[in-house]
C-alpha cells in the first residue's frame, strides 16, 4: 500500500512484516524511531509472538541478539554511531558464530568530536567484522532490503546490516509502498536454523578453536560472503517476482553505458548525484553513476564490469580512512587493478555536511578536465583548518582543537545548510 | 518542483508542519519529501524543516537553499537567522504575526515584491483560540494553502485529521480554516490594491 511516512516508521513496518521473534535494542539517534515503532507494535499486539527486550546498553543488545538467535529465534536490533562501536566485540561474535541477526544501522558519524549527523563512518568501521552490509538509497529500498536481509541472513547463516543514512532517510517523510503480509510470507520462509541451543538436543556453540582449525573457520566465513555475492543478485530477482520492484542486487548503474566519467557512491547521496548526472547529460557531458548496494561482500567483478568502458572514475564517499584516504575508494581501486583508469577519491558529507548539487557540478566538471587531486575533501573550509594549524605553530598550549575551530566558524544557528 | 522552508523554534511543531505538508501533497497524488535540519534540537532553539513537492519522484537530498516559499513560525527569528536566504524573487512569504511587514522592519526587503505573495496571519492567537495551545504550525498550514495555491485546503485538513484525533483535530481544523480565510482576504485586498495602483 502506498503511504507517505517517515523512513524509520517504514522500516519498522517492514521488520514487523518479517515476523521477528526477538527485538532487543538500546536507543540512540538517529535509529531510535525504528525500535520505538516496533516496541509500540509489540505492546499493542499488532506484532504477535515477538518479545521486545529492553537492554541496558548496545553491548547488551547484541549479546541478547546472539543468545536469542542461537535458540533459533528470528532476531532484530538496530543501532548507530557510538552504539555500534560499543557493541563491536559482540558484533564480531555474531558473525563468527554464524548467527543470522538483522541489524539496521542508521548511519551517523563517530566522535570525538561528538556529532549526531550522518556519514558512513560507523558501518565502515565494521568493514571486516564479517557481517553483510547493504546500503539503501531511498526509504523504499531501506524497507525492502530488510525483507531481503532476513532471507539472505538465514539462508547463509550470516548476520546482515542494513545501512540507511541517519536523518536524511530515517527522518524523511516520503512515499513508500508497504508490502502485504501475504507478499512477505511468500518471499520469506520460516527460519530454519543450522544450529540451535535446545535442551532436548544439547550442543555447545562458541568453542575455543586453536591454530589447528582457526584459519579454516575464518576461511569459511569468507567463503560464505563469496556465496552471498551469487545469492544477492538472485534474491533481487526473486524479490522482484513477488513485489514487482527492482531492489537490492550488488550494484546499480545509471546512465553509465557510454560514460567517460563514472561516479561511484553509496546511500542516499546517489539521488542527488543522479540529478546532477541528468543535468550534465543535458549539457552534453558523458557521465554516469554506479551505486554500490552491497559493500560487504564487495562486488569486485560487478564494479570492474561497470567501469570497463569509462575513462575515469570518482569515488564519492561519506567516510575517511584517516592517514590513507578513502575506504570505499580502496576497494574500487582494487576492483579495477590493471584497467588503466584514472581514479579520484572524494571525501564528502562528513558529520552531516550537506552535499549540494552545486558542489557536485563543480567537482565532476573538474574531474572531467583531469584537474582533480587524487584525494579531495569536498567543500572543506581551508581557512578554518589553516587558522588552527597556524595556532598550533604559534602556541604550544593551543587548547582543544574542535572548540577553537568552532569559535572561528562562529554561530551556526544562523545558517541554513 | 515546489520547495518550502519552515523556520521556527523547538516546540512549535516545525518538523510536524513539514511532514503534514508532505502528507497533504501525497493525498493529492503528488510526490513529496519532508525532512528536518536537525541541530541539537531543544525547546526554543531555532529549527528548520523542509518540504519538496513535485509530480515526479524526488531524488534530491540537499537542504532547500532556494525555496519557493518560506513559512516563519516565530517572527523573533527575523533578527537571529537569515530566514530569507536564497528565497526566489517573488517567492511566497507567510509569517506568524499580527504585525505588518513594515512593522516587522521588512519594508525595504519586500518593496518590489508581488504584494499578494506576502502574507501574515496571527497563527499563535488562532492556535490558542481553537486548540488552547501555543502551537502555531497547523494554522500556518491553512494559511499556506491560501497563499501559495500549491495545495488545497481540504488536503491540509485531511492531513490534520491523519495526524490528530478528537478535540485536538477539530480545533486544529477550525484554526486552519480561519487562517485560510484570513490569508485569502489579505491576498484579495493586496491584488485589489495593486489593481488600484495600476
Amino acid at each position: 500500500m502506498l503511504k507517505q511516512t517517515e523512513g524509520s516508521h517504514a522500516v519498522a513496518e517492514a521488520v514487523a512484516l518479517c515476523r521477528p521473534e526477538v527485538i532487543c535494542a538500546y536507543p540512540i539517534s538517529p535509529q531510535t524511531h525504528i525500535v520505538e515503532g516496533l516496541g509500540e507494535m509489540v505492546k499493542s499486539g499488532d506484532l504477535k509472538d515477538c518479545e521486545f527486550i529492553n537492554v541496558e546498553s548496545e553491548f547488551a543488545a547484541m549479546s541478547v541478539a546472539i543468545g536469542s538467535s542461537a535458540t533459533g529465534a528470528r532476531t532484530y536490533t538496530a543501532t548507530a554511531s557510538q552504539g555500534l562501536l560499543f557493541m563491536v566485540e559482540a558484533v564480531y561474535n555474531a558473525s563468527g558464530l554464524g548467527l543470522p541477526i538483522v541489524m539496521t544501522v542508521a548511519n551517523r558519524a563517530i566522535g570525538a568530536p561528538i556529532n549526531i549527523w550522518n556519514d558512513h563512518s560507523d558501518s565502515l568501521s565494521q568493514r571486516d567484522c564479517g557481517w553483510i552490509q547493504l546500503f539503501a538509497e531511498t526509504n523504499q529500498e531501506a524497507l525492502d532490503l530488510h525483507i531481503q536481509a532476513f532471507k539472505l541472513a538465514e539462508e547463509l547463516s550470516l548476520p546482515v546490516m542494513v545501512c540507511m543514512d541517519g536523518f536524511i532517510l530515517t527522518h524523511a517523510y516520503e512515499r513508500v509502498d508497504i508490502p502485504t503480509q501475504e507478499q512477505v510470507d511468500a518471499f520469506l520462509p520460516p527460519y530454519e536454523p543450522r544450529q540451535v541451543l535446545d535442551p532436548a538436543e544439547p550442543v555447545s556453540i562458541g568453542a575455543m578453536v586453536g591454530p589447528e582449525a582457526f584459519m579454516e573457520v575464518r576461511y569459511l566465513a569468507h567463503a560464505k560472503q563469496m556465496q552471498a555475492l551469487e545469492r544477492i543478485p538472485q534474491m533481487a530477482e526473486e524479490f522482484q517476482a513477488v513485489f514487482g520492484r527492482a531492489i537490492g542486487g550488488l550494484t546499480h548503474s545509471y546512465r553509465t553505458d557510454d560514460a567517460d566519467t563514472i561516479v561511484i557512491a553509496m546511500g542516499s547521496v546517489l539521488g542527488t548525484i543522479k540529478d546532477v548526472v541528468d543535468e550534465m547529460r543535458d549539457a552534453g557531458e558523458k557521465i554516469g553513476v554506479l551505486g554500490i548496494t552491497s559493500f560487504r561482500p564487495f562486488p569486485i567483478a560487478a564494479v570492474a564490469a561497470a567501469l570497463k568502458h569509462c575513462k575515469r572514475f570518482v569515488v564519492l564517499e561519506k567516510s575517511l580512512a584517516v592517514g590513507s584516504g578513502g575506504i570505499v575508494a580502496t576497494d574500487v581501486r582494487m576492483a579495477v587493478t590493471g584497467m588503466g583508469l584514472k581514479g579520484y577519491t572524494v571525501v564528502a558529507g562528513l558529520g552531516g555536511r550537506a552535499i549540494t548539487k552545486k558542489s557536485l557540478h563543480a567537482l565532476f566538471a573538474k574531474a572531467g578536465r583531469g584537474e582533480l587531486e587524487p584525494v579531495t575533501f569536498l567543500d572543506l573550509d581551508w581557512q578554518v583548518v589553516n587558522r588552527q594549524l597556524e595556532r598550533e605553530r604559534q602556541t604550544r598550549r593551543s587548547g582543544p582543537a574542535a572548540e577553537s575551530m568552532l569559535r572561528d566558524v562562529g554561530t551556526v544557528a544562523s545558517k541554513i545548510a | 518542483m515546489f520547495q518550502v522552508r519552515i523556520h521556527g523554534r523547538g516546540g512549535q511543531g516545525v518538523v510536524t508542519a513539514a511532514e503534514m505538508l508532505s502528507v497533504a501533497a501525497f493525498d493529492e497524488g503528488r510526490h513529496a519529501q519532508a525532512f528536518p535540519s536537525f541541530g541539537s534540537e531543544r525547546m526554543g532553539a531555532p529549527v528548520v524543516a523542509f518540504c519538496r513537492i513535485d509530480d515526479k519522484e524526488i531524488r534530491l537530498r540537499e537542504p532547500i537553499m532556494e525555496p519557493d516559499a518560506i513559512i516563519i513560525q516565530d517572527p523573533t527569528l527575523l533578527h537571529q537567522v537569515d530566514v530569507f536566504a536564497g528565497l526566489k524573487k517573488d517567492g511566497f512569504i507567510l509569517i506568524n504575526t499580527s504585525k505588518t511587514f513594515d512593522q516587522l522592519g521588512l519594508g525595504d526587503f519586500i518593496r518590489d515584491w508581488r504584494q499578494e505573495r506576502l502574507c501574515t496571519v496571527p497563527a499563535m492567537d488562532l492556535a490558542l483560540k481553537h486548540v488552547g495551545r501555543a502551537v502555531p504550525n497547523v494554522p500556518l498550514l491553512g494559511g499556506f494553502a491560501a497563499v501559495a495555491g500549491v495545495l488545497q485546503l481540504e488536503s491540509v485538513i485531511k492531513a490534520i485529521k491523519d495526524r490528530f484525533s478528537g478535540k485536538v483535530a477539530d480545533g486544529n481544523v477550525a484554526a486552519a480554516r480561519e487562517a485560510y480565510a484570513i490569508v485569502k482576504a489579505e491576498m484579495e485586498a493586496a491584488m485589489h490594491g495593486e489593481a488600484h495602483h495600476a
